[in-house]
């Protein structure tokens, strides 16, 4: 014979407004086997654990059964103090009358008919628990950080330096990210590069780290603490043993003249060639689709060499390997850190800002490269189509941030101060430039920010107008800007030398292919989920991954890295234990039973179902505990019901399901 | 040999007769059969809609409803005439909206009678066609050579964008490519869909002519001999008022505006004559026997 112990709790007036909790309690106190019921102000509350403590040893309980709020709430308070009382924390159930009956329900009558059935039911349910006992996990100690920008370096940095071993993998071919193209940062104006370089050096430095460079996640296997993930590595068609770095190959290559990714268009590049000059590690690539040598040996294999060949002949350490191939590396991780950062939106779809059809509309990125002293322009800032120094410059923004129309409603959080940024450096560049800025509204939010606007507006001579651009178009030398000013409620038309598109931010286009690779969330944008957006910010809804930076939405550089020290910080928690305690409350298959249909398998989110052959040559399914979270997929879709999710039998569930519909109660 | 109805509107009836002509006249060279729309009424034009919205959907519902009889693709040559209908089309998708038309037709069953099927083709969509280009190629005798031209589609052919589908909303391309194949030298410029002033021609002409002065200035500014319309109402906008904008603003502009099908009727060898192409207010002929002058010495 069970015996039951029932505590309602009244939640404050939560509970208590709308149901009779002492009526609950009289009530349920008559079921059979229920030897102590009673209800109490919070039960959550310390004196409130003690209660069902005291009650637990007094009457020899075995079972306890909490009618409070939902389990997702307060199962491990609870659990807890039935833990503490000497019972197996899973003979703990919970009944929700507070999300599932009082806060939905206006009347007492029915809210405390209802709640009696609800804890009726966990009373049945409770006859049938058993107590469960959750696996140890061990734990690999080593860390993955996916993407080499400011946040990735910062996590690397971290956990390496609390004496864990770091894996950074970053798909181009240097570390750095945005940061490392930007000139100035805002509202102190730092050089970006002057603060970033001695991080990157760092990082490739430093006895814990391995950087994987010119490489990509290919897939995740496993569950926290124990993750399997192979890395694909891109071949430079450089030796980056024998090479040093010199920069031969670079002037010696033939084709120069394609468009630059890190200077976004603005400036060119060779077929090899190294991002920028700081670029970490400092190894070239040799681009495949342009390389004449590469293309060459790909047409005819049987040729001995290829046809250019120019940096192979002078390079002085023959580090040029025309025949590198792709290779793959299999390694296991405790924890990992994703940190892939963001693109930028593509303005062409405003086609009345004319970018793309007009050479001087130029976006925000392609202002930082032609402002850096390393960009292509020396640090001159000269319009695309002439070469001139422009005298006045129009910005635009919210171009892709705040507007529906293009699928992006959200506001993109970095423009309003980057604008501010370029207001101001232009001035500083030459006294002459006048700005002028078409905003919505201004959003500076943080320290010191508000003030480096009114520095830019006051000091730099900033022109802000309020209102949307109509149309950008060409006019003799020079570009016309039509809009609107909503102060004024006029329309107004600015003469520039330059319109600069202030581009808003948004997910990598591979965003969602990533994380469905580790199987974490992502929203409609392809941002990643957090776990909790308050309370679990750096967390993914996977144990064991973490988030930080742009991933998961807009952010600046202070932002995203101290996204990057928290997701170190939670991933040397997870990594200082040897062992993890998995779910105890897993999926197990009767194998003797089990046909090998795999109706399971099919409907596994989280790939816990394995293939295992038995002694007598059946095919069965097994449940990987460590990857089972106990959703019960698995055991519904079973045809046969040879699967049980534990602490939630047929019969538990059945049980429950008798109390409602077959035995009265107060509802009747 | 293709088969289309016809809807002239009452500009190729009236004030646009010369689109009209021409029109015809090239069809007929391109094997296209035109068949006016027998009993067709009024499109509304802007008069209907911003007094009446059920009303400026009623108009070309009962027109549509004629073309839907005849099971063939119908022609509104006028961007008015062809936005108003394709509008009514995308509107009729809502059933209340679709009744309280339907009430005002006295009770045709719309949906049953197909309006929202046909086919509803604007001049661009007709002759501008990858195929039709291609077709037209064969029939230009006498290319216009040595004749600069901006194109002008105004709004009433691009937008709504969501319901006309326009090749490019800002930058339409498809008039360039018909008039580049008729030999002239299409110049890019930014103006392509800025306003004209539309039918503030009545109530505002004042702001007409300062529109009006400021696309030609742009026109001119980039080199252009002329403008081609493919708009009764962009037509009549910049070619009727070129002498009060010189009386206003003191500028000449004296810019011929072509309809694009007296383009096209030009290169397949047709006289400004037989193009009614006197008829316009801004001369438009000189610049044709300029050309003609020019072409003579140099052959």
């Amino acid at each position: 014979m069970a015996r039951i112990g029932v505590f309602v709790c009244n939640c404050g007036s939560n509970i208590a407004a709308t149901v009779d909790v002492k009526q609950v309690a009289e009530t349920i106190g008559q079921l059979p086997d229920v030897v102590f019921s009673t209800h109490y102000m919070f039960m959550c509350s310390e004196p409130g654990q003690k209660l069902i403590q005291d009650a637990v040893r007094e009457h020899n309980l075995d079972r306890v059964v909490v009618a409070a709020c939902s389990p997702t709430m307060h199962f491990k308070t609870f659990s807890g103090a039935v833990q503490r009382a000497g019972l197996n924390p899973y003979m703990l159930e919970m009944a929700n009358i507070r999300e599932q009956c009082s806060w939905v329900h206006p009347d007492k009558a029915i809210g405390t008919d209802k709640a009696t059935d609800i804890v009726a039911m966990a009373v049945g349910k409770t006859r049938w628990a058993e107590p469960l006992f959750p696996r140890e996990i061990g734990v690999t100690r080593r860390a993955l950080v996916i993407g080499g920008g400011i946040a990735g370096i910062q996590a690397a940095l971290d956990i390496a330096n609390a004496g864990v071993p770091v894996v950074l993998v970053e798909r181009s071919p240097s570390i750095g990210g945005r940061m490392a193209q930007l000139d100035k940062t805002f509202p102190t104006l730092d050089c970006s590069g002057c603060i970033l370089t001695p991080r990157m050096t760092e990082l490739v430095q430093h006895p814990n780290i391995t950087l994987y460079s010119w490489s990509e996640v290919q897939a995740v296997r496993g569950f926290v603490g124990n993750f399997e993930v192979d890395i694909l590595h891109k071949p430079r068609y450089v030796d980056a043993t024998l090479c040093t770095g010199c920069g031969e190959c670079l002037t010696r290559c033939p084709w120069k003249k394609y468009p630059s990714e890190f200077d976004e268009g603005m400036g060119t590049r060779a077929a090899i060639y190294r991002p920028f000059p700081q670029a970490v590690p400092n190894v070239p690539v040799i681009d495949e689709e342009h390389c004449i040598g590469l293309k060459s040996l790909r047409e005819d294999p049987s040729r001995d060499k290829p046809k250019c060949g120019a940096c192979q002949k002078f390079c002085p350490r023959g580090a040029i390997d025309f025949r590198q191939q792709p290779t793959v590396s299999t390694e296991q991780f405790g924890a990992i850190v994703l940190a892939n950062g963001m693109s930028l939106f593509d303005p062409t779809i405003y086609g009345e800002y004319g970018y793309g059809r007009y050479p001087d509309v130029i976006t925000s990125i392609q202002m930082e490269r032609l402002m850096n002293a390393a960009g292509p322009t020396g640090g001159e800032i000269r319009r695309p189509s002439d070469g001139k120094h422009p005298r006045s410059v129009v910005f635009l923004a919210c171009v892709g941030s705040r507007d529906e129309r293009v699928g992006r409603p959200y506001c993109s959080k970095i423009c309003c101060m980057y604008i501010a940024k370029h207001a101001i450096m232009l001035k500083e560049h030459d006294p002459h430039v006048q700005s002028y800025v078409f905003y919505m509204d201004v959003r500076a939010g943080g320290k010191g920010y508000e003030e480096f606007i009114r520095r830019a507006q006051e000091e730099y001579g900033t022109v802000y107008l309020r209102g949307r651009v109509s149309k950008v178009y060409p006019e003799g030398d020079h570009m016309v800007v039509m809009g609107e000013d909503t102060l004024l409620g006029m329309p107004v038309r600015v003469e520039a030398d330059l319109v600069v598109l202030a581009t808003g931010v948004q997910p990598q286009p591979d965003a969602d292919a990533l994380a469905r690779i580790l199987g974490i969330s992502y929203d409609g944008y392809g941002f990643i989920n957090e776990a909790h957006p308050k309370l679990n910010p750096v967390e993914s809804n996977t144990a064991g991954i973490l988030l930080a930076g742009t991933t998961i939405g807009p952010k600046d550089i202070p932002e995203s890295v101290s996204q990057a020290s928290a997701a170190a910080a939670k991933v040397l928690g997870l990594l200082s234990q040897s062992t993890l305690l998995g779910e105890a409350m897993t999926s197990w298959v009767n194998q003797t039973r089990c046909v090998g249909c795999f109706s399971c398998e099919a409907v596994c989110p989280y790939h816990a179902i394995e293939r295992v052959t038995l002694r007598d040559g059946r095919l069965a399914a097994q449940v990987n505990e460590g990857l089972c979270k106990g959703c019960g997929l698995c055991a519904s879709a079973c045809p046969g019901k040879v699967i049980t999710l534990r602490g939630f039998s047929d019969q538990a569930l059945l049980e429950q399901m008798n109390v409602l519909l077959l035995e009265p109660t107060a509802a009747g | 040999m293709q088969t289309y109805s016809y809807y002239p509107g009452c500009s190729l009836h009236g004030t646009a007769k010369e689109y009209d002509h021409s029109l015809k006249l090239v069809a007929h060279r391109l094997g296209i059969q035109l068949h006016e729309l027998p009993g067709w009424n009024c499109c509304g034009a802007t008069a209907a809609h911003s007094t009446d919205e059920i009303l400026g959907l009623a108009l070309p519902a009962r027109n549509l409803v004629l073309a839907a009889e005849r099971k063939r693709p119908v022609l509104a040559p006028c961007a008015m005439c062809f936005n108003r209908m394709k509008v009514t089309q995308h509107e009729l998708q809502e059933p209340a909206t679709r009744q309280a038309v339907q009430e005002r037709l006295e009770g045709v069953d719309l949906e049953a009678t197909g309006v929202r099927q046909v086919q509803v083709l604007s001049l661009l969509e007709t002759f501008a066609s990858d195929d039709m280009r291609a077709t037209a190629s064969k029939w230009v005798v006498k290319p216009l050579k040595g004749l600069k031209v901006v194109c002008y589609y105004g709004c009433l052919l691009v937008r709504p964008p969501e319901i006309l589908q326009p090749d490019d909303l800002e930058n339409p391309r498809s008039m360039d490519r018909l008039v580049e194949v008729m030999g002239a030298e299409v110049l890019d410029w930014p103006f392509k869909t800025e306003c004209c002033g539309a039918s503030l021609a009545i109530a505002r002409a004042d702001i007409v002519v300062a529109l009006g002065r400021r696309l030609l200035n742009m026109a001119r500014t980039v080199g252009a001999d002329a403008i081609v319309t493919a708009c009764p109402m962009c037509h009549s906008n910049l070619d009727t008022r070129q002498a009060q904008i010189k009386a206003r603003y003191g500028e000449e502009f004296n810019m011929p505006i072509f309809y694009v099908t007296e383009l096209m009727g030009l290169a397949f060898g047709y006289s400004p004559k037989q193009l009614k192409i006197h008829t316009h207010v801004t001369n438009a002929t000189r610049i044709l026997e300029r050309l003609d002058a020019q072409h003579a010495s140099v052959g």
